[in-house]
């Protein structure tokens, strides 16, 4: 049966089918054990797994991802939150269950994998086994008659598939069939799939090294401001559990010009069309100084380390005076973006103002409305910074900052406070506010960046592996293993009736070629070779 | 032609598509109908082949039942199935006409959003078969199938993805899109055949089983007659996915290389990531099912439905299902 010649031909019970054997205490019992698990029935098993315990992380928001989602979905699903939040479905990708399946399918991987690299390893010195008795009964098999020799046919068989590079039977080995030629080629298939199965487990280290020991940080940069790679400078920053200061690249940058430009006009006026910022950076501090231009996609790497550009915004510039005329503020605030043509708010907070503290409400539009819907608020008109215009509300009063109690920098808590009045300033434009309080001057729109920096040190492992991966599983499934055999037998008449046969280790289009390719090269072979199904 | 010119035609070409492509599922519908003599020769053919290879077994008496049933000399009605490819060849060469219409218009290569990916999966689909069908005489009995999945599929572009002939948003603008895209359509397209070839073997398995009960009958049984032995369909489905496998592989690499550039992570589990990975697992589950015991035939060929299913839910799902999602915070 070709089934039972399958099988011989992969060498390899593939699938364990684990059998009942007569318990043989502990070792017995670990023994079934391992069986089970590096059976190609647990491996099926297990991946299914993975695909099903993938499937939360995708439903429900992630904390890695999106801390503040999790925080509100909480909020909103008291009841069954909780026990979500439990089961990890909140950090699937590092809950312990989900590690349990990686690692059990990497373990059992391994238990499938390294036997078989042994396996390949003894197989390939092997030689093939000599011609079965009976080709008919393999799936491709041709038979003619020729008035050429066994001999003729025998040694252009040889050289055919010689030089198609296949392996062969020598002839001493072959005792019993001389009168034959058993050949194999597509080892490379065995190849690939080691090295596939081999590059995942490589690629999961690199994934597991790149989150130990690397660090991710997202900070908010003004342009003309600096940054230095240090803890405190970040806004936000998620180490790896084996992160330490270190790590931390020693360089430094200064973001010299940020620009968006967006589209101006068609069907999708005012959508974004490209980031820029131009930086100077230095590598260390003995660094010399040097230039490049980030753009989205084009992140700037430093050492290994990559700066990127996630998003932006626009930074209103302010001067305020107070009650003695003293300059008590100066300079850029970001704000945040609330719509897709930037209307962006944020808060000015003056502690050090005499009489009393200062604080702004401020909406910035960076192409300012003609006219302001009294409903709705001021709304930018265009992203770009056409006509910047910013709406104030001042405050005087307690700003609250001294009470210890940790304040959101966008968000001014006027409980303590008396409202002054509202006014919208151009660029260059001041209000004297009432009852000499001082003054606000809005001296320019500014644009930030925010920027995200990241180190992965495993990422080049990560990638190598995937490649080889690829490379592997490309071999595994595009080259097949296979046999060809050519017999040639001289009958009661003196002719010889020669067969050509095949037979691949799983389903190959291409064996039928082969084999009528082989045919076709034998001396006497019929000249047309008919289509097969 | 002015940009919006283009963008005129190439819709008119996508509509065409769907005109034509509708009459092509009626012919084939008809060539199901009418063509059943030399379906049925062709089906007992190649049955009597595979037992020929099974060496007579006794479990496949299947292939027996069936060739006494068939009339081997009946007419080959072949009118219906010619007219289906005919007409499908017209489709895919409006809706090759129509991408290339939309590249024209936006000036670059036509993979920007939802809608053009979609138009040019079909495109590569209906090329790719009707391309293979020389070589590959027996694809044309899925004829039926790949139409009308792209006929679903062209429907939901035109009414629900739609978008305007536009510039790409800054995030797109990589090389790495055209890299990425084009391993994702092509692979994609592949995996469509293998898996919509599995759903015809499930049907064509259910005949064979039941081809010696005596409670044949009814429509699934008409239709498991008219198809070709499940064997074959097994084989198809078999070869596109091992085709399809190492190229999604690729288009995932190429995906995380591009993020990594992009977002500063290689992989972040977004929901997108997160199914173009089920994806992959499904259909690695799919080939180590063929490659075991007692999960051959039907287990494999409902994993590859399951692989279709996901990748269907990667590309709809998660841009339609989960952007709903983002939006519970401030209901
Ligand atoms: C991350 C998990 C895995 C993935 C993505 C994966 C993927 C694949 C793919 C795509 C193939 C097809 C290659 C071919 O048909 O020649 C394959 C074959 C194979 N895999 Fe895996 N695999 C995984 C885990 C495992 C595990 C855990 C085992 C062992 C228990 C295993 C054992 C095998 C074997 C023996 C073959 C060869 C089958 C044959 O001879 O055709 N794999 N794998």
């Amino acid at each position: 049966m070709p089934a039972d010649q399958l099988n011989a031909l992969t060498n390899l019970p593939s699938d364990r089918a684990p059998t009942r054997q007569p318990t043989l205490g502990v070792i017995g019992a670990l023994r079934w054990m391992w069986r089970q698990l590096t059976s190609m029935r647990t491996a099926l098993i297990l991946l299914f797994l993975l695909a099903l315990g993938s499937v939360p992380g995708s439903v429900f928001p992630q904390r890695g991802a999106s801390p503040l989602r999790v925080g509100e979905y909480l909020q909103d699903h008291q009841t069954i939150g909780p026990w979500l939040d439990r089961l990890g479905l909140f950090d699937v990708y590092a809950s312990s269950w989900f590690a349990a399946i990686y690692l059990l399918l990497m373990l059992s991987l391994a238990g499938c994998i390294v036997p078989r690299c042994f396996h390949y390893a003894r197989n390939l010195r092997s030689v093939p086994p000599a011609t079965p008795r009976n080709l008919a009964r393999m799936p491709e098999h041709r038979t003619f008659t020729t008035t050429a020799t066994d001999g003729e046919v025998i040694d252009a068989a040889y050289a055919w598939l010689r030089g198609a590079r296949f392996r062969l039977r020598p002839a001493a080995a072959s005792a019993t069939a001389p009168d034959s030629v058993a050949a194999e080629k597509g080892y490379l298939h065995e190849v690939g799939n080691l090295v596939f199965h081999v590059s995942l487990l490589v690629l999961l280290v690199g994934v597991a090294w790149g989150s130990w020991l690397g660090y991710r940080g997202t900070v908010v940069i003004v342009e003309g401001e600096g940054f230095a790679n240090t803890l405190t400078q970040y806004d936000d920053f998620v180490p790896g559990r084996g992160f330490s200061t270190g790590l931390l690249a020693p360089f430094s940058f200064t973001m010299d010009e940020f620009d968006a430009k967006f589209l101006e006009d068609g069907p999708n006026r005012g959508q974004p069309d490209q980031y820029t910022a131009d930086v100077t950076y230095r590598e260390d501090l003995e660094a010399d100084l040097q230039t490049d231009r980030i753009e989205v996609n084009n992140p700037l790497g430093v050492n290994g380390t990559k700066v990127f550009l996630l998003g932006h915004g626009y930074a209103p510039v302010f001067t305020v005076r107070d009650g003695d005329g003293d300059v008590v503020f100066s300079g850029a605030v970001p704000a945040l973006p609330q719509d897709a043509a930037f209307t962006s708010e944020t808060v000015v907070k003056v502690p050090d103002a005499q009489p009393e503290q200062l604080g702004f409400n401020v909406t910035v539009a960076p192409t300012a409305p003609d006219k302001v819907d009294p409903a709705t608020g001021p709304a930018s008109i265009f992203p770009e910074a056409n006509d910047p215009r910013v709406y104030l509300g001042a405050w005087a009063g307690d700003l609250g900052v001294n009470s210890g109690v940790p304040q959101n920098v966008y968000q001014l808590d006027s409980s303590a406070m008396e409202q002054l009045g509202r006014k919208d300033l151009g660029v260059g434009e001041t209000w004297t506010l009432p009852d000499g309080r001082g003054s606000i001057t809005f001296d320019g729109l500014s644009e930030f960046a925010n920027v995200q920096v990241a180190y992965d040190p495993g990422r080049w492992l990560a990638l190598v592996a995937a490649v080889a991966a690829m490379v592997g599983v490309s071999l595994s499934l595009l080259v097949r293993r296979r046999r060809v055999w050519v017999r040639a037998t001289t009958d009661s008449e003196g002719r010889t009736l020669v067969e050509v046969a095949g037979l691949a280790q799983t389903e190959w289009a291409a064996l039928a070629r082969e084999v009528d390719a082989v045919e076709a090269a034998l001396p006497g072979a019929p000249k047309a070779v008919k289509e097969q199904t | 032609m002015s940009s919006q010119t283009w963008a005129y035609t190439s819709n008119a070409l996508v509509y065409s598509t769907i005109i034509v492509l509708a009459f092509s599922l009626l012919a084939f519908a008809a060539d199901l109908a009418v063509g059943t003599g030399r379906k049925r020769a062709d089906a007992a053919k190649l049955r009597r082949a595979s037992l020929a290879r099974q060496g007579g077994n006794g479990a496949r008496g299947v292939g027996a039942a069936v060739l006494t049933s068939a009339s081997p000399e009946a007419p080959a009605d072949e009118r219906w199935a010619r007219v289906g490819v005919s007409l499908t060849t017209l489709a895919a060469t409006l809706v090759v006409g129509g991408v290339v219409a939309r590249g024209v218009s936006a000036q670059r290569p036509p993979w920007g959003n939802m809608y053009e990916f979609t138009i040019t999966a079909v495109a590569t689909m209906l090329v790719i078969w009707v391309g293979m069908l020389p070589r590959r005489p027996d694809w044309r009995d899925l004829g039926i199938v790949v139409v009308l999945f792209n006929l679903l599929l062209l429907g939901v572009a035109v009414l629900v993805l739609y978008t305007e002939s536009a510039q790409l948003v800054p995030a797109l603008k990589s090389y790495w899109l055209w890299i990425h895209v084009s391993a994702a359509i092509i692979a994609s397209s592949v995996f469509a055949v293998g898996s919509l070839a599995s759903v015809l073997y499930l049907f064509a398995e259910r005949y064979e089983r039941r081809a010696t009960s005596l409670s044949r009958g009814g429509l699934l049984d008409a239709l498991g007659a008219r198809l070709p032995a499940s064997d074959q369909l097994d084989k198809v489905a078999y070869q596109t996915i091992a085709f399809a496998f190492p190229l999604w592989f690729f288009a995932v690499v190429a995906g995380a290389v591009w993020a990594e550039d992009a977002w500063g992570r290689y992989w972040g589990w977004d929901p997108k990531e997160v199914w173009s990975f089920v994806t992959l697992v499904v259909y690695a589950a799919y080939l180590h099912a063929r490659a075991t015991a007692g999960w051959r035939g039907r287990p494999a060929a409902i994993i590859a439905i399951v692989g279709l299913a996901a990748f269907l839910f990667s590309y709809f799902g998660v841009n339609i299902f989960f952007v709903g999602l983002h939006s519970y915070g401030g209901a």
